[in-house]
């Protein structure tokens, strides 16, 4: 089981680079900007898979979290010290060097706090809320918890469209990249940006990250966690007769779901150069719950393709303006045929009557 | 398993003063629902190493009673002691800890998950490592999995079903299903074991082999209360019995004099309350 886990991994890396050179072979170098953003999608989704799947705890709230990741880090970043460089706490922080100096495109001095610190920053906070909101929330079973992360997505959203700081229905843009790792040697730094010359850096990048994410995940699955999960899933009063502290299971798989939606808004929101209030958004989070639906719920790769690979159309446009729409009705569509994910369904003996004719 | 023996080489050599802990002590227990007593000021011991029932008609109280001992339903009145600890009040996850292992009347299993699974869920309480160790894949749990994996294993083979380890739980047979819950309460490695009607809904062949299992785990060392219907099951391995009728107790004697007891010939061999 263990080695097939990791040859799926390693398969899982292969089509990442032979996405890179399909696109180099038919010359659509550009689709690999939405690959990049699929793959940062694709780690919300995961995260939402193990809990809504495994943990069997809806959300209807990551967008929520993801957006306190990405707006963090988009303020943090861009929002102008200078003023403040007397108070203390900002001297505090410029001691500690977390703070970086710039210029904005009129050439007036920026003093901003650094991606580094604003990452660890943003996704402590998201943490911290899902703690405090986990709490209470995650005594809430079925539709009751549904509609209580439901109001959380929608307070959040709320707050980043009427707050001035996080630039109300603007949004947040100019983020700078993040330098993940300066320069060293004959090897170039390693920038997260949308800058063109650093695409093929980004979406190696981001899939790096998707795939080290879904290790992670496929580890915590299969331990000792993952058994308690899933046995909290099925009964929460036989999973305590086994000794499981399934109040606290539940909270800490929570928490560590808000992360990964946290660390895909911070990565995401410097690849784009920007947030803006529609990340926050119920549908985002309704999008997010349909594509862990797709994948199958208890299903972890079934969540990862067709996390990442419905989000990649989506991106290009291939739903066009229905694209909500669509997501809605792939929602329906498999609640009512298939609860299990799309790749559960058996087509090939569709197929072959569609083609072949009924069999005698 | 060391804990098991353990206890079973204390008992062994416990003298009768040690015998005088008792393994499980209900002071004065009472449970209210609104205006119903559903358990009313019950009190009894389980010795340790004893085969303890607790029968009674239906709606006796008997599965609220479960309830309480193992935390999944907070008393009214009165004090449960479990080894010398008091216990009520205490989350079921830090009863189960301290050594208390249970089975459903109405079978729990995990949906979707293999019978081995259901099993190692059991040795939670045996085993630590958490979020971290478990996402980071530390060689310090592969020891832990691997022991837990051999001892679930273990207990499969015990119950005679190792060759369904693989097989999902929950698409087993009426009483295989039974004994994987067995399972998953022994790999806890407890040193009380609660069974909620273990031979509900199975045949007499297979009661049969339910009794003679439980032996099989009071030879262990482990304590066992019983709640139960079959009466041949009760007589035949039960050191002691409690009868219980609308929540109180009415008699607690060891099998032959409950049998010949008046009391409870009237209230519950005596007439047709059963049904």
């Amino acid at each position: 089981m263990k080695t097939r886990k990791n040859c799926s991994l390693a398969a899982l890396c292969l089509v990442m680079v032979g996405l890179h050179l399909l696109t180099v072979l038919t010359g659509t170098q550009f689709y690999l900007t939405q690959l990049t953003m699929a793959a940062y999608y694709g780690l919300v989704v995961i995260g939402l898979g193990v809990l809504m799947g495994y943990a069997g705890q809806i959300s209807i709230g990551h967008a929520g979290f993801f957006a306190i990741g990405g707006y963090l880090a988009a303020a943090l970043t861009t929002r102008n010290l200078t003023l403040w460089q007397d108070v203390w706490a900002v001297q505090w922080l410029g001691s500690l060097g977390l703070l970086v100096t710039g210029h904005d495109i009129y050439g007036a001095r920026l003093l901003t706090v650094s991606p580094w610190a604003a990452c660890v920053f943003a996704i402590s906070v998201a943490a911290l809320v899902a703690l405090v909101i986990g709490g209470p929330v995650l005594k809430l079973k079925g539709h009751y918890l549904a509609m209580a992360t439901l109001g959380f997505g929608t307070i959040i959203y709320r707050i980043f469209l009427a707050s001035p700081y996080f630039g109300e229905a603007d949004g947040i843009s100019e983020v700078p990249g993040f330098t993940l790792l300066p320069a060293l040697g004959s090897f170039g730094p390693l920038v997260i940006s949308g800058d063109a010359d650093h695409r093929v850096l980004n979406f190696y990048l981001a899939w790096s990250v998707l795939i080290l994410g879904m290790g992670l995940l496929l580890n915590l699955i299969g331990s000792r966690v993952g058994r308690a999960l899933r046995s909290l899933h099925s009964s929460e009063e036989a999973a305590e007769a086994c000794g499981v502290e399934t109040a606290r299971f539940k909270l800490r798989v929570f928490v560590l779901s808000a992360v990964y939606a946290a660390v895909a808004g911070v990565l995401l929101t410097h690849f784009n150069g920007g947030i803006g209030p529609s990340e926050a958004s119920v549908m985002k989070s309704v999008r997010y719950v349909a594509l862990v639906a797709v994948g199958g719920m208890i299903n972890l790769w079934g969540t990862l393709i067709m996390g990442v690979g419905l989000t990649f159309l989506s991106l290009r446009g291939v739903f066009g303006v229905y694209d909500d729409a669509v997501f809605g009705l792939i929602l329906i569509f498999v609640m009512l045929f298939a609860p299990e994910g799309i790749l559960s369904l058996r087509l090939k003996p569709v197929l072959r009557r569609l083609f072949l004719g009924p069999q005698s | 398993m060391s804990r098991s023996n353990g206890e079973a080489q204390l008992l062994e050599t416990a003298t009768a003063s040690d015998l005088q802990i008792p393994m499980l002590e209900l002071n004065g227990v009472h449970k209210r629902f609104g205006g119903l007593h559903a358990v009313n000021n019950v009190s009894f011991k389980v010795a340790p190493g004893n085969i303890k029932a607790v029968i009674g008609p239906n709606g006796a109280g008997k599965t609220t009673l479960f309830n309480l001992i193992a935390g999944n339903l907070p008393v009214s009145a009165g004090a449960i002691t479990f080894h010398g600890r008091e216990i009520q009040g205490k989350k079921t996850h830090q009863i189960a800890r301290l050594g208390m292992a249970r089975t459903f009347q109405n079978i729990k299993l995990f949906h979707g998950m293999t019978a081995l699974d259901c099993v190692m869920v059991g040795r939670h309480v045996q085993s630590r490592s958490g979020f971290f160790a478990g996402m980071c894949n530390l060689p310090s749990t592969w020891k832990e999995e691997r022991a837990n994996r051999e001892r679930s294993m273990e207990l499969l083979e015990l119950l005679q079903i190792a060759d369904l380890a693989h097989v999902e739980a929950t698409s087993l047979a009426f009483g295989q299903q039974r004994a994987v819950e067995m399972a998953r309460a022994l790999a806890a490695e407890p040193q009380l074991l609660l069974l909620d009607e273990p031979a509900a809904g199975l045949n007499i062949y297979e009661t049969a082999e339910v009794a003679r299992l439980i032996c099989m785990i009071r030879d262990m060392g482990i304590t066992v209360l019983l709640v139960e219907h079959d009466m041949s099951l009760v007589m035949d391995i039960s050191d002691e019995i409690v009868v219980l009728s609308f929540g109180s107790k009415i008699a607690e004697d060891t099998p032959p004099n409950i049998q010949k007891n008046a009391e409870v010939i009237k209230i519950y061999l005596g007439e047709d309350d059963e049904g």
